[in-house]
């Protein structure tokens, strides 16, 4: 009876999940499909302790264990959760994410050894299927898969995390890409003999297939740029999700499997949206490695001159006696957190009669979607919020654009020099604004670690500072004005 | 392997429906949206903990190995679970309409 419920509980929590996405690709109803999928996970946790029984009809047993290891878990992932600025969310995804790779390949291991100790008992006994209270090939090759899945995305995903908060530099080196592969085709080549020369020597081939997956892991988010961590984290994400689906293969689990798969396919799906959203092919984005490579190099060396200054109190003066002021927030917004007082600026601004909008390019800041989440939280309203399309037709008539820390995602290289690691993205043209006024804190490259040639246009006023002190400044005299 | 495909067939047919409805459920959604729905997928994928708790649930009391590495994967499950929705629904938190 209980395993019959527990079927239901099953079902039931697939159906959540495959709604909660639907919802969560929505505005009006992401939040409550994400609570939607919550809701069913929470189900199929308690189902599971409670009502599992394996094929000989026990129970499970451990509860001292499993109730510690959830609450351990529940603190740590609320505290971190909530505790996590605004600004470091990508990162906080790809740890999340990395926990979920790491859980998948820890089964792995445990149900190995479940099935090295067996051969002593049952030698040679073969049976053929997935689910027998013994092993069978088609079991073994689960395993293996999810060992090579989960460890990959848990390196992977550790590696993302350390990029995006600036612990690990960019490291490529020649035929890395054929050095990689090499790495993969050993991989598959030990896995294969594990299955060969079975029983004997099946320990040492598969920690070796675990420790050589979790340097793949490694060296293949390495060389890829800091730009690029978006998709790449979207990418993992969808190796964890094949990875939670092996565990479904493996106890004949109906919800790990849907959900798994189900977040596979979307996973990867999304992952090709966001290349399309920066107009860059997934081949590239894990090949061509961007930013701080030799081709970024050749770029700088073409720009470089003089660029203007301008005061704080001139900027307020000009933006003040403008018609139409766009800004253009970027990462260095974020990084001050200067939100609210960029919304203080805007309400200043339309008080003297300014019509002020934001230009909002698709993968500003450090992930798509970023600017929109930091400026809603400072209660800018949406309809202030524009596309990129749309701005891009506003610029022609606009007087003044103020950017605040944005940088590649307003870089004319990558409309005109084909030789431009980011040529071929589609750019905020803020060139067509009778005045840029740039904000940054130097004249460092922004994250692709390329030169941008727009600062040195005649257009270009630089405004130095801190993103929050210069905005504070800026609402500072616009009182007085 | 014809005989593999048939004992297997309703695994195949769940993988290739999922597939499709994987694709079909996001295939519409805006830019914007990328990210919340990046960390909710992530979540989703938690369903991993189930396994876990399988796993922890099945070792003998005195497999201190597999005991061990179970409880690890407890934690590093529910980790995924819990911070993963509670983030998503921050960020989404953000996106509310003003009144």
């Amino acid at each position: 009876m209980a395993i019959n419920i527990l079927t239901l509980i099953y079902l039931l929590a697939s159906v959540t999940f495959i709604i909660g996405l639907k919802m969560l690709s929505n505005p009006a109803h992401a939040r409550r499909g994400n609570l939607i999928a919550a809701a069913g996970m929470t189900i199929a946790i308690l189902g599971t302790i409670f009502l599992y029984k394996d094929d000989e009809g026990n129970s499970l047993h451990n509860y001292g264990w499993i109730f510690g290891g959830i609450l351990v878990g529940a603190i740590i992932g609320t505290l971190a959760a909530k505790k996590v600025k605004m600004t470091a969310m990508p990162e906080m995804v790809s740890l999340f994410n990395g926990m979920g790779g790491a859980c998948a390949a820890l089964i792995s291991i445990v149900e190995f050894n479940h099935v090295n100790n067996s051969i002593n008992y049952f030698n040679g006994s073969l049976g053929n299927g997935f689910v027998l209270p013994n092993f069978s090939y088609s079991f073994l090759l689960i395993i293996c898969l999810g060992l090579i899945i989960g460890s990959v995305s848990f390196a992977g995903s550790i590696i993302a995390w350390g990029k995006l908060n600036g612990k690990i530099k960019d490291f490529s080196f020649k035929g890395q890409h054929i050095f990689n592969l090499l790495i993969l085709v050993i991989i598959l080549i030990i896995t294969s003999l594990l299955f060969i020369s079975f029983p004997d020597n099946i320990v040492i081939l598969f920690y070796s297939v675990l420790v050589l997956a979790l340097l793949y892991g490694v060296l293949f988010v390495l060389p890829i740029g800091g730009a690029d961590m978006p998709v790449v984290i979207s990418l993992l994400n969808s190796f964890t999700g094949v990875a939670a689906a092996c565990g479904g293969f493996l106890y004949d689990n109906k919800v790990m499997l849907t959900g798994g798969i189900l977040v596979g396919a979307a996973g990867t799906l999304l992952t090709i949206l966001m290349c399309k959203a920066m107009n860059r092919s997934l081949k590239n984005v894990l090949i061509g490695s961007f930013g701080g490579t030799a081709v970024a190099a050749q770029g700088a060396s073409k720009t470089g001159g003089a660029y203007k200054e301008i005061t704080v109190s001139d900027a307020a003066m000009t933006m003040s006696y403008s018609r139409k002021v766009i800004i253009v927030p970027g990462y260095g917004l974020a990084v001050a957190q200067a939100q609210h007082v960029c919304h203080e600026l805007e309400k200043m601004l339309e008080e003297k009669g300014v019509e002020v909008k934001y230009a909002i390019h698709p993968v500003a800041g450090r992930m798509p979607g970023h600017m929109n989440v930091l400026l809603a939280e400072a209660d800018v309203s949406y309809e202030k919020l524009e596309e990129m399309e749309q701005a891009n037709d506003e610029f022609k008539t606009t007087d003044v654009v103020l950017i605040l820390g944005a940088n590649d995602v307003v870089n004319p290289a990558a409309k005109t020099d084909p030789a431009s690691p980011i040529f071929g993205m589609p750019i905020l043209e803020v060139e067509d604004a009778k005045l840029v006024i740039v904000n940054k804190r130097s004249m460092k490259p922004g994250y692709a670690g390329i030169e941008n040639e727009l600062f040195f246009k005649p257009k270009t006023s630089m405004l130095f500072g801190d993103a929050k002190s210069v905005l504070q400044q800026l609402v500072g005299e616009l009182k007085n004005l | 392997m014809l005989l593999w495909i048939h004992q297997h067939q309703e695994y195949i047919y769940i993988v290739i429906l999922m597939i499709f409805l994987g694709i079909e459920i996001i295939g519409r959604v805006p830019s914007v949206l990328h990210t919340p729905l990046m960390s909710g997928a992530n979540a989703i994928h938690g369903v991993v903990i189930i396994g876990a708790i399988i796993v922890m649930g099945k070792a003998e009391s005195d497999n201190y190995l597999a005991l061990i590495l179970g409880f690890l994967a407890v934690i590093l499950g529910t980790i995924n679970v819990v911070g993963g929705f509670v983030v998503t629904d921050r960020m989404l938190e953000m996106f509310k309409k003003k009144k």
